[in-house]
């Protein structure tokens, strides 16, 4: 009965890296029109099982098979072949070159003297009209948004003939509208009797699109469920172990204005949108959060806040006192707590070690140092002491930070950052990558801080993380920033429509 | 093959790793040896014995390691804050030029005046000549890497040019030396009728000192923290360009410390041979040292002792002193080797 062949077979794949067990033991079949989200926590092994399905890593045990063939370990272009196709959470196009151009590479020999174009353009109409991803063959890619990207991503799969899609995260990158339309999408690509693993951390996008849901913890497959059956809060719990009760928000009165930006704009840098004549009110004891998608300006913004940036027409002002010769050393002067975006690249020195990182904002300082001068016992203490009050698990204040995970590197970071008691913090993305108990634990903090009268700008591309924690919500869009709105005056859905670009009805 | 990073590494393995490159070094060398027709166990005695085998030869040693002891620090300093200082080999001999220049009796003061003089003087010199690269650097992205190798001949060409010019000693009989510095610049020899000089004593305190300020001050700190990753210390509030600019003077003004201890300590006047190649050589002892300025001063002794051993081996067994050209370069493969290995793991497949 061929019926029965499954389109993918995953037999006891095993892979570790040194002391850590990334995937053990994992087995699932994957039938034919199927849509399986594989659900599971930063670091619980997703990406990693998806590699050695597409041959990127090779597993210590077990096989893959496809249609009932055994796939060679590390050989991608065997995957290729076999039909299994990758959208990867990164996109993987050459900006410079056309949408045709991109999806036709790599499949034609290279000696063939040129691209049999018309061919491939009719080819790839067909797919656009069947699935619905309508693109422009002849735009360059450069010229699309992240949406028409993706789109690109997965006709290149299917001009290949895919006929087992993964798709790494795909709705990290979108606004809530374009989700929408990539599920419809899937919706038909199943429907060709195409098998769908749609690999995500978000609950309602899982219950949303999916037939058929796998969850892993720590390496593990800790549940198998039919999405019919199961409901968000089992689901969470599989992916946690544990049950998950969301932050709690007490009412704090509104202080007076920490930080404003009137008519704000900043220069084009290499990286992202710059703002264009921004407005912006921090008051003490709310959390003002931004929402958007990213690459819209947050950078800009998070460097204004942080003294990365400086404005190009405009007023910063703190403390109400507008600035001049902003810097880093200019923001934490004026008692502004940074949490960055990027950990590894900005809010650490991975090779030094964690005493050494958690004094590296305040080294200055006479309790740090003295006629140039430091005092390492006076640090070690300090850096026990933010150890012990953020519960950082680590070897020793000596260890490297680089050994130390994200959680607890973010937590030794929220702890630079919070003493002494700073007035105005901003918090860009400060649960990316984490666990959910260590995102629990920042949002605490963060609450703490904000009982305590400081100003947060929380910066962050989820919506669920935003509407829980923000006093006020503000949109990020193009570099323009929108008026704020108070906690529960926006749907979801209209925050979404003005994320892509649209004002608020 | 691919490389994975082991959590921690032991004290075992940091001491297991460099012998054991050390020993790879003298195998490999060892075959070399053999191709030339000689024992290479005899061969390698004879290196140890011409190095450290007699009261003369460990002061040979010792004297030939000075200026590498200064040159490796000015590199280390640099490294460790990425400043790739290459001219190490100028700066030197901006350093000893200038001593040449104030010290053959343009300033006739008494020797405990003169030689902190000189020593500042060359300090300076040297500095300014690292800063102008530095300075490109910092503010058009200009590759260090390029302009301070190339001042190298730059300089080297500008002294030629003293030297066959205003500098040139009238009693040379025309050779293209200067004349000797007067005898209150004369750095004193520790024993008496030997070559090793004070400049040495100084070159040890200078490292020990370097230890000090790289592990226990503010400016040692920056410096690592921009040496690992300079957007983070811009992002954490550290004044970047301002770090950058104090290495290199600091990394300069060493170098020119050795310019100045070669003619005041040993030779007495500038020649084009003054150094064979120490700036360059101060980058591998820097290395096999891992930029640790303590470890700089075993390195520098161990690189002096092959050349030195090598010389007299080379008299005595016929086998070409370049063999020390292949051990020191060879050390270094094997010892950036063993770095790699105490650190990844290989994984094949």
């Amino acid at each position: 009965m061929s019926t029965n062949i499954p389109a993918l077979r995953l037999t006891s794949i095993t892979k570790r890296f040194g002391p850590l067990t990334a995937n053990d033991t994992i087995s699932f079949d994957v039938n034919q029109g199927e849509v399986i989200a594989l659900l599971g926590e930063n670091g619980a092994g997703k990406t990693t099982l998806m590699n050695i399905l597409f041959g990127h890593y090779v597993a210590d045990e077990g096989s893959v098979e496809v249609f009932g063939q055994t796939l060679p370990p590390g050989d991608p272009k065997a995957a290729l072949a076999a039909g299994v196709g990758m959208v990867h959470q990164h996109f993987t196009l050459a900006d410079n070159m056309t949408v045709l151009d991109n999806i036709a590479l790599g499949t034609q020999s290279l000696f063939r003297p040129r691209l049999d174009r018309a061919a491939a353009k009719a080819k790839i109409a067909g797919l656009a009209q069947d699935f619905g991803l309508s693109v422009k063959p002849d735009a360059l890619v450069a010229d699309l948004s992240v949406g028409e990207r993706q789109r690109v991503e997965i006709l290149k799969a299917l001009y290949r003939d895919a006929r087992v899609l993964i798709l790494d995260e795909p709705t990290a990158v979108l606004t809530p509208t374009e989700t929408d339309a990539l599920f419809k999408t899937l919706k038909l690509l199943v429907a060709k009797g195409l098998s769908i693993i749609f690999i995500s951390h978000k609950l309602h996008e899982v219950m949303a699109a999916s037939d058929r849901v796998l969850v892993l913890r720590a390496g593990k497959l800790s549940g198998e469920r039919r999405t019919v059956d199961t409901n968000r809060r089992e689901l969470a719990e599989l992916m946690v172990g544990r049950e998950i009760t969301p932050p709690a928000v007490p009412a704090v009165p509104r202080g007076r204005v920490l930080f404003e930006l009137s008519g704000v704009s900043t220069v084009r840098q290499a990286h992202g949108t710059p703002l264009k004549q921004a407005n912006l009110i921090l008051h003490g004891g709310q959390i003002t959060g931004v929402a958007g998608v990213s690459g819209n300006g947050q950078a800009a913004l998070a460097g204004l806040v942080a003294g990365t940036e400086t404005p190009s027409a405009g007023t910063v002002t703190v403390n109400g006192n507008a600035i001049s010769g902003w810097s880093p050393r200019a923001a934490l002067a004026a008692g502004i707590a940074r949490v960055p975006e990027d950990r590894h690249s900005q809010g650490a020195v991975a090779d030094m070690s964690v005493m050494e990182n958690v004094i590296a904002e305040h080294y200055r300082d006479a309790r740090f140092s003295r006629s140039g001068l430091l005092d390492w016992a006076a640090a070690r203490k300090f850096t026990q002491s933010i150890i012990e009050d953020y519960n950082v698990k680590c070897p020793s204040p000596d260890a490297r930070i680089r050994l130390l995970s994200g959680g607890n590197m973010q937590k030794l970071i929220l702890g630079r950052a919070l003493d002494p008691d700073p007035s105005v913090i901003l918090a860009n993305q400060p649960s990316r990558g984490l666990d959910v108990g260590a995102v629990a634990y920042v949002h605490q903090k963060l609450l703490e801080a904000r009982s305590r009268g400081a100003a947060i700008l929380l910066i962050s591309e989820d919506l669920e993380e935003l509407l829980a924690l923000s006093d006020r919500i503000v949109v990020i869009s193009e570099g323009h920033l929108s008026r704020p709105s108070a906690r529960g005056e926006l749907t979801v859905r209209q925050i979404g429509e003005m994320m892509a670009g649209h004002e608020a009805a | 093959m691919r490389l994975e990073p082991k959590p921690a590494s032991s004290l075992a393995a940091s001491i297991l790793y460099p012998l054991g490159a050390l020993l790879a070094t003298f195998v490999i060398a060892g075959l070399l040896v053999m191709a030339a027709g000689a024992n290479p166990i005899s061969v390698f005695g004879l290196v140890l014995k011409g190095a450290a085998g007699s009261q003369f030869a460990i002061l040979e040693t010792l004297t030939r390691a000075t200026p590498l002891i200064f040159t490796g620090l000015a590199v280390a300093v640099a490294f460790r804050a990425k400043l790739w200082n290459i001219g190490a080999e100028a700066q030197l001999y901006i350093g000893a030029t200038v001593t040449v220049i104030l010290g053959t009796g343009a300033l006739p003061l008494p020797a405990i005046v003169l030689i902190p003089l000189l020593m500042l003087a060359a300090l300076l010199c040297g500095a300014l000549l690292l800063a102008g690269p530095a300075w490109l650097k910092i503010r058009f992205g200009v590759d260090e890497v390029v302009t301070t190798l190339l001042l190298n001949f730059i300089v080297l060409l500008f002294v030629s040019m003293l030297l066959e010019g205003v500098l040139k000693d009238p009693m040379s009989l025309g050779w293209p030396q200067s004349a000797k510095v007067i005898t209150e610049a004369q750095l004193p020899r520790i024993i008496a009728g030997k070559r090793l000089h004070y400049g040495f004593v100084i070159a040890v305190a200078l490292a020990i000192a370097l230890w000090f300020v790289m592990k226990k001050t503010v400016l040692g700190y920056e410096m690592r923290a921009v040496g690992h990753n300079a957007g983070a210390a811009r992002f954490l509030g550290m004044p970047v360009n301002g770090i950058v600019m104090k290495t290199a003077l600091l990394s300069g003004g060493i170098a020119a410390l050795g310019g100045f201890s070669e003619v005041a300590g040993l030779k007495g006047n500038l020649t084009l041979d003054l150094s064979p190649g120490f700036g360059y050589t101060g980058i591998v002892v820097a290395m096999l040292a891992m930029l640790n300025p303590i470890g700089v001063i075993f390195s520098a002794i161990f690189v002096a002792g092959i050349f030195v051993g090598a010389a007299a081996m080379s008299r005595a067994a016929g086998v070409p002193s370049y063999i020390a050209d292949v051990i020191v370069a060879t050390s270094l493969l094997t010892m950036v080797t063993a770095i790699m290995l105490s650190r990844y793991r290989i994984r094949w497949r």
